[in-house]
């Protein structure tokens, strides 16, 4: 049994304009100790699956139209209000990308760390200093007895985020999600935190679902790869066969719009032209179909099935692609 | 390149402080050294990337560079004027042959002024033509970005990111700039718009011939863009070379750790540890001798006392392909 598998999952938002279908039918597994990337552009869904995992989107405007979200076999979406707690923040713990979403301003480091080593093994107050202490270390920070004492404002941006990791790491989680946490930080900093994310990983054997839109980081960190697009899925496989040989042209699209290494300087950066159909009343066929640049290059006969069916994700080749006419080998944008 | 040697604009040992204000009566108890003795030069018809992380100065450079900041010393030369101690009435002059474009497209575009509006606004400033002739170079100024002339009357909030990001050079071109400053301008974008707004600078510099100053966090990007690079780290420049060379040849310390800090796209060439340790310390407070020292795998006792210069690297070149380095063991490491 995996340890986490969600499966046809909807989540919608109640807005002026009318139910935006932020997540339209997701379906995905993670296997424990192993790290899932979810990636894909602003407005995908990736944010709303991942919080939709604790059950933090807020409702209203948000809502849970169905599907259904399993971890350890207990779906979640079904458990009553004041059973969440004993999930949040102990088998699953999450990480942003503003560390301030976690962290309380008004509370030093030490209470803060310290309440949740109460909570979760009602460790007093002595032993829990001294596992914060040891935890505050572990991640990187020194004289991490002094740190305790401070305000999270009297941190820097990377010491807050990896005060927040350590903080998600003390209750020792099954699965650990991170939403974007090195976004804000600068190069050599996110460097210093993946290696420490995953030499977490590495000791504690937690799983991680990792949300970015970074193609570096995803290809840093990941073992599996799921890429979302206007609230779907559309591609899922491992690491090494999403770089390689991607089969939905979104993400082949996606990966060759990144500068390369070592190209001709100012060359033409291919792009995936158009914008993103609107998940107000989204297209009854492909959702990629109107920017395709694979689509565009078929005979119009088989062009009609892009614009008549909805594509579902299927197996194909060792992965699973959502792509009437997925991309073969050699074929480029 | 297109650049034909001449420098278009020469910083000569530029400081910009800003005083830090404390204690009972508020008084000055120190400074904020943003930037710490610039000197750079720019030829004329080439992009140079200006790049570094968070804090160490790159857009105050901008910044006082187009006197929006008032430098605290040193001198910056635009086609041999000194635009450092310029007089309003100059200044006005000269700022029509520098524009500057930015990173936030949301926040940069006056919320009530219809794009037209937004794009003409230089020109009525300048009295540039008569009001027929205004509405006549917008419409065209927003064809040559990529939008239509019917986007004329529409608010900024109707358009996306990327959209933004048009407006904003239409708006900077119209005064037919000689230098375009452009802090951060595709790091709001997701990869596909990304690609899109890049294409679109490159197009119009060598269309207008133009010359860009590209300041950015993201040296992927940079690598792309630029035909020069200047790195920069607390406050002054640590290196500078053609692109080329500054990726193949990397001088300082602290420019090999940048670049063996951006994650790859490719699962194969993963990184095992972090390249550097620590961060980097305040521009208040900063450390004696080179800059970098306390975090340098290379530093010498000597490197805490020594401010190292910035002089010819190992295998420089002359001209415009001069590769500089500011590291008293740059000929050993």
């Amino acid at each position: 049994m995996p340890l986490l598998e969600i499966d046809n999952l909807k989540v919608a938002f109640d807005t002026e304009a009318g139910l935006v279908q932020a997540v339209d039918g997701v379906s995905l597994s993670l296997d424990k100790g192993r790290t899932l990337g979810l990636v894909g552009e602003s407005g995908c869904g990736k944010s709303v699956t991942a919080t939709s995992i604790l059950r933090l989107v807020p409702s209203p405007p948000g809502k849970y139209l169905g599907g259904r979200i399993l971890f350890n076999g207990t779906d979640i979406l079904k458990l009553k209000a004041d059973e969440l707690p004993k999930i949040r923040g102990k088998d699953i713990a999450m990480i942003f990308q503003d560390p301030m979403t976690s962290l309380n301003p008004i509370f030093t480091i030490e209470k803060q760390l310290g309440e949740v080593l109460k909570l979760r093994f009602g460790m007093d107050k002595e032993a829990a200093r001294a596992r914060s202490t040891e935890m505050l270390t572990t991640v990187g920070i020194p004289d991490a007895a002094t740190r305790l004492t401070n305000y999270p404002h009297e941190l820097s941006g990377g010491q807050k985020q990896r005060v927040m990791i350590a903080m998600a790491l003390l209750t020792e989680p099954q699965l650990l999600i991170a939403d974007e946490p090195t976004t804000a930080l600068d190069v050599t900093i996110q460097a210093q935190i993946l290696e420490l994310i995953r030499s977490l990983q590495k000791r504690t054997g937690c799983a991680v679902l990792f949300i970015t839109h970074d193609m570096g980081v995803v290809a840093e960190m990941c073992d599996d790869v799921a890429v979302m697009y206007a609230g779907r899925i559309v591609e899922q496989d491992d690491v090494y066969d999403i770089f390689k040989r991607s089969r939905h042209p979104y993400t082949r699209g996606l990966l060759r719009s990144l500068p390369q290494k070592g190209a001709p300087k100012k060359m033409e950066l291919p792009t995936i032209e158009g914008v993103v159909p609107s998940l107000l009343n989204p297209p009854t066929f492909c959702r990629f179909a109107d920017r395709c640049w694979k689509r565009k290059r078929l005979p119009e006969s088989e062009q009609r099935k892009c614009f008549s069916e909805d594509p579902l994700l299927r197996p194909y080749e060792g992965g699973l692609v959502a792509c009437h006419w997925p991309v073969h080998e050699g074929e480029e944008p | 390149m297109s650049a034909n040697g001449a420098a278009l604009l020469r910083v000569e040992d530029l400081k910009k402080y800003y005083p830090v204000r404390g204690g009972v009566f508020g008084g000055k108890i120190g400074d904020v050294r943003a930037v710490d003795g610039v000197n750079l030069t720019v030829t004329e018809g080439e992009t140079l990337g200006l790049v570094g992380e968070s804090g160490c100065g790159k857009s105050t450079l901008g910044r006082t560079v187009m006197r929006l900041e008032d430098p605290t010393s040193g001198r910056v030369f635009f086609e041999g004027k000194d635009i450092a101690s310029a007089s309003k009435a100059e200044l006005f002059t000269l700022r029509g042959d520098i524009q500057m474009i930015f990173q936030d497209p949301y926040s940069s575009l006056n919320p009530r002024m219809t794009v037209g509006e937004i794009v003409r606004e230089p020109l009525l400033v300048h009295k540039i033509g008569t009001k027929a002739e205004q509405i006549e170079k917008v419409r065209a100024l927003l064809e040559t970005v990529g939008l239509t002339g019917e986007m004329l009357e529409r608010y900024p909030h109707e358009f996306s990111g990327g959209q933004r990001q048009r407006i904003g050079l239409a708006r900077a071109l119209a005064l037919d700039p000689k230098l375009v400053i452009a802090d951060e301008p595709v790091s709001a974008l997701d990869v596909s718009v990304r690609s899109q707004v890049l294409n679109l600078m490159v197009r119009l510099q060598r269309e207008r011939h133009l010359t860009y100053i590209f300041i950015s966090h993201d040296l992927s990007v940079v690598e792309h863009i630029s035909d020069t690079i200047a790195i920069m780290y607390l406050g002054r420049i640590v290196e500078k070379g053609p692109t080329d060379r500054i990726f193949k040849k990397p001088s300082h310390p602290y420019t090999r750790a940048l670049i063996a800090a951006i994650p790859v796209p490719d699962p194969q060439q993963r990184h095992e540890t972090a390249p550097v340790k620590g961060e980097a310390p305040s521009p208040v407070n900063p450390p004696s001798g080179c800059p970098f020292h306390p975090r340098c795998p290379y530093a010498i006792p000597a490197c805490s006392e020594i401010v190292p210069p910035l002089e010819p690297a190992p295998g420089s070149e002359g001209g415009t392909r001069e590769h500089l380095s500011a590291c008293i063991r740059k000929n050993e490491i």
